[in-house]
C-alpha cells in the first residue's frame, strides 16, 4: 500500500487557486515535485504533511485518513523539513537536532541512550558534528540549511518530506544532500521532496510536474513524455540532455 | 552543553544567589532613615524591631523578590511562546486588562459605601482583586492577539498591545469618572509600589509562582520547539493549542497576581529574560528559571533603591523600574544600531 495519498485535494489561498482536485500517490523511493514558481508544490507538501487543512479532498497516511491521526503518532511516521527553515533562540546545534526526538519522547519524558545515538547518527549524516555546541546565529546559511536537516533525519521517520532542502548548499553539500537521501531511500525511507534545481530534481526515482495548482505529469525521471510537459511548464526555458548517462535540465538561451 | 555554557549557567546562578542574599539584607535594612546596617540592627533590638522587621519589611522584601519573579516568568514565557523578544506582560495588554480588572473591584467597592485600596485591603479583597487581575489579564492578551492576528508580526502585535493598552486605560479612567472615590486607590495603583505586600501579598505570590513555574517550565521544551517555527513545532506532534492555552494563562495568571499585589511594575518581564540571554543562554527550561530569579532580584534591587534614594521619601518602585528598565532598552537599541 502506498503509504501517503492525496486524493482530490484542493486549497484556496486568498483568491488564489493554489491546489485544484491533486491526486497523488506517494511511491517508495524518492519522488521530487517540480513546476514553476506559484505551482502549489509547496501547499501540496504542506497538506500531505498535515500543516494545511484542504479545502476539499483528503490525505491518506497508511490508508487512514491523516486527520484521524493522534499528532504524536503522525509525527512519528513524518518528518519534515521547511521552506527556508526558520530556526531563531539560543539553543546549540545539538539541542536542536535533540527537538527531532520529541515525537517519540513528548515534552516529559527524558531522552535515552538511543535518543543520544540517533541524535549523533543524524548530525553525522548532515554532516553538521563539529559545530554541535555552536549556536545557530553563528552559522552560515547553508550550515544552518544541514542542521535543520539533521533535526529532521533524528525524528526517524519512515516518511521524509523536504521543502526545498537544497536552498543555501553549495554544490558540494547538493551532492552530499543527494547521497543522503539515496543512502535514506536504500534504508527503507521514502522520501518526497520539493525541488527547484531541476538537474537535482532529475536523480530522483519519480518526478511530478505541477503548475498551476495542478499535477500536469508523473513518471521516471527518464521518461520522454515526462521531460515534453516538464519543459513545456517551463515555458520552453530548459532543455533535458542526457550528459554522462545522467539526465540535465540546461537553461535553453535561444528562445 | 559545551562548559563554557556550563560555566555561564554556573556563573549566573551563583552571582543571582549572591546578590540576592545581599539585597535581603538591605531590604530588610531600608527604612524610612535610608539603609545601613548598624540601623538594622539598632531597628532589630529596638522595641518595634519585630513589628518594624518582621511585619514590615521582610515581607515587602520577599514580596518584592516574588512579584518580580512572577513578572520575569511572565516575559520570558511570552517571549518564548510569541516567538518575539518584545513581548512582555505590558506589551501583550496582560498588565493593563489586569490593571482594568484592579480598578473595576477598587470601583464596584468604592459604589458599595466600602472604599479599598492596595494598602488597606483584607484578605477577602484581595482574593477579589487577584481573581479580577487575573480575569482582566486573561481578557488583555487575548484581545491583543486577536487585533494582532497572532503573534508572528512585531509590529502589528506592539500596536495591537499599544491599542489595547490605550483603550483599557482609557476604560479605567471612564470608570474612576463615575466612581471617584476609587481614584485614590487607582493611583497609587498605577505607579506600583510594594509597599502595601504582607505576609498575606507573599502567601498569594508563592501560590502564584508554584501554580506557574513548574507547568511552564514542564512545557519549555514546546517553547523550545517553537524556535524551529510554528509548522516545525506542529510537524514534531505537539498539541500547539493545548500548549497555547496553558501558556497564556500561565502568563495571565502570573501578570495577574502580581498587577493585583503590587501595582503596575514595568520592564522587569521585559529585561530579565534579554539580560539571561545575554549572559547564559540556553533552552528554555533553564531561561525560565534564570528569568524568574533574575525579575525577582531585579525588583528587589529597585525596591532596595526606591527606599534609600531619597528617604525618608520613596520613589514609587514602578517609576524606577520604568526608568531603569527604558534606559537599558534604549542602551539596547543603540548598541545593535551600531553594531
Amino acid at each position: 500500500m502506498t503509504a501517503l495519498q492525496a486524493r482530490g485535494v484542493s486549497v484556496a489561498l486568498g483568491s488564489t487557486q493554489a491546489l485544484a482536485e491533486v491526486s497523488l500517490s506517494v511511491a517508495p523511493g524518492w519522488t521530487a515535485i517540480v513546476g514553476p514558481n506559484g505551482a502549489g508544490k509547496s501547499t501540496l507538501l504542506r497538506v500531505l504533511a498535515g500543516l494545511q487543512r484542504p479545502d476539499a479532498g483528503e490525505v491518506l497516511l497508511h490508508g487512514k485518513p491523516l486527520v484521524q491521526w493522534p499528532v504524536r503518532e503522525r509525527a512519528m511516521q513524518m518528518a519534515w523539513l521547511a521552506q527556508q527553515g526558520e530556526a531563531s533562540g539560543e539553543l546549540t546545534v545539538r539541542e536542536l537536532v535533540h527537538l527531532g526526538r520529541l515525537p517519540r519522547l513528548g515534552l516529559f519524558t527524558a531522552p535515552s541512550a538511543h535518543d543520544e545515538a540517533r541524535v549523533d547518527r543524524a548530525m553525522h549524516d548532515a554532516e553538521c558534528t563539529p559545530w554541535q555546541q555552536r549556536r545557530l546565529h553563528e552559522l552560515s546559511g547553508g550550515e544552518r540549511q544541514r542542521v535543520l536537516l539533521a533535526r529532521a533525519l533524528a525524528v526517524d521517520a519512515p516518511l521524509l518530506l523536504l521543502d526545498e532542502p537544497t536552498t543555501h548548499l553549495d554544490p558540494p553539500h547538493q551532492v552530499a544532500l543527494v547521497r543522503l537521501v539515496q543512502r535514506q531511500v536504500q534504508a527503507g525511507t521514502t522520501v518526497l521532496s520539493v525541488l527547484h534545481d531541476l538537474s537535482l530534481a532529475l536523480l530522483a526515482d519519480r518526478l511530478v510536474v505541477m503548475a498551476g495548482g495542478r499535477i500536469c505529469a508523473e513518471g521516471t525521471r527518464g521518461d520522454p513524455a515526462l521531460h515534453a510537459v516538464l519543459t513545456d511548464v517551463f515555458g520552453g526555458a530548459i532543455r533535458i540532455r542526457a550528459i554522462d548517462s545522467r539526465w540535465v535540465a540546461l537553461p535553453h538561451l535561444e528562445i | 552543553m559545551s562548559d563554557q555554557d556550563h560555566q555561564r549557567r554556573r556563573r549566573l546562578a551563583i552571582g543571582l544567589a549572591l546578590l540576592t542574599a545581599l539585597l535581603l539584607i538591605a531590604g530588610l535594612a531600608a527604612g524610612s532613615e535610608g539603609w545601613s546596617l548598624m540601623q538594622l540592627l539598632h531597628t532589630w533590638r529596638g522595641p518595634d524591631g519585630a513589628l518594624i522587621i518582621g511585619e514590615i519589611r521582610a515581607p515587602r522584601t520577599l514580596g518584592a523578590w516574588l512579584t518580580g519573579a512572577l513578572l520575569g516568568l511572565a516575559g520570558a514565557t511570552a517571549q518564548g511562546l510569541f516567538r518575539n523578544p518584545l513581548a512582555d506582560p505590558y506589551l501583550l495588554g496582560s498588565a493593563s486588562g489586569a490593571s482594568l480588572g484592579v480598578v473595576l473591584v477598587l470601583a464596584a467597592s468604592a459604589l458599595g459605601g466600602h472604599a479599598i485600596s492596595l494598602a488597606t485591603a483584607d484578605t477577602l479583597a484581595r482574593i477579589g482583586l487577584v481573581g479580577a487581575a487575573f480575569a482582566g489579564a486573561l481578557l488583555g492578551v487575548l484581545l491583543t492577539l486577536t487585533l494582532a492576528r497572532g503573534a508572528q508580526q512585531t509590529t502589528r502585535l506592539l500596536l495591537a498591545g499599544v491599542v489595547v493598552g490605550v483603550v483599557m486605560s482609557a476604560v479605567s479612567d471612564l470608570v474612576t469618572t463615575a466612581a471617584p472615590d476609587a481614584l485614590r486607590g487607582k493611583q497609587a495603583f498605577l505607579l506600583g509600589s510594594t509597599g502595601f505586600l504582607g505576609w498575606s501579598s507573599c502567601a498569594a505570590l508563592s501560590l502564584g509562582l508554584v501554580l506557574t513555574l513548574p507547568p511552564s517550565w514542564r512545557l519549555s521544551r514546546a517553547l523550545d520547539a517553537l524556535t524551529l517555527g510554528v509548522d516545525s513545532a506542529h510537524s514534531l506532534g505537539l498539541a500547539l493549542p493545548r500548549v497555547r492555552m496553558a501558556l497564556v494563562a500561565s502568563i495571565a495568571l502570573a501578570t495577574g497576581l502580581a498587577v493585583s499585589q503590587a501595582g503596575l511594575i514595568a520592564f522587569v518581564g521585559l529585561v530579565a529574560p534579554h539580560l539571561v540571554r545575554r549572559f547564559a543562554p540556553a533552552t528554555h527550561g533553564y531561561t525560565l528559571v534564570a528569568s524568574a530569579a533574575t525579575g525577582g532580584t531585579l525588583l528587589l534591587m529597585a525596591d532596595v533603591l526606591a527606599r534609600a534614594l531619597i528617604a525618608p521619601q520613596e520613589v514609587p518602585v514602578g517609576v524606577l523600574t520604568a526608568l531603569l528598565g527604558g534606559g537599558y532598552l534604549i542602551w539596547l537599541l543603540h548598541r545593535r544600531r551600531a553594531t
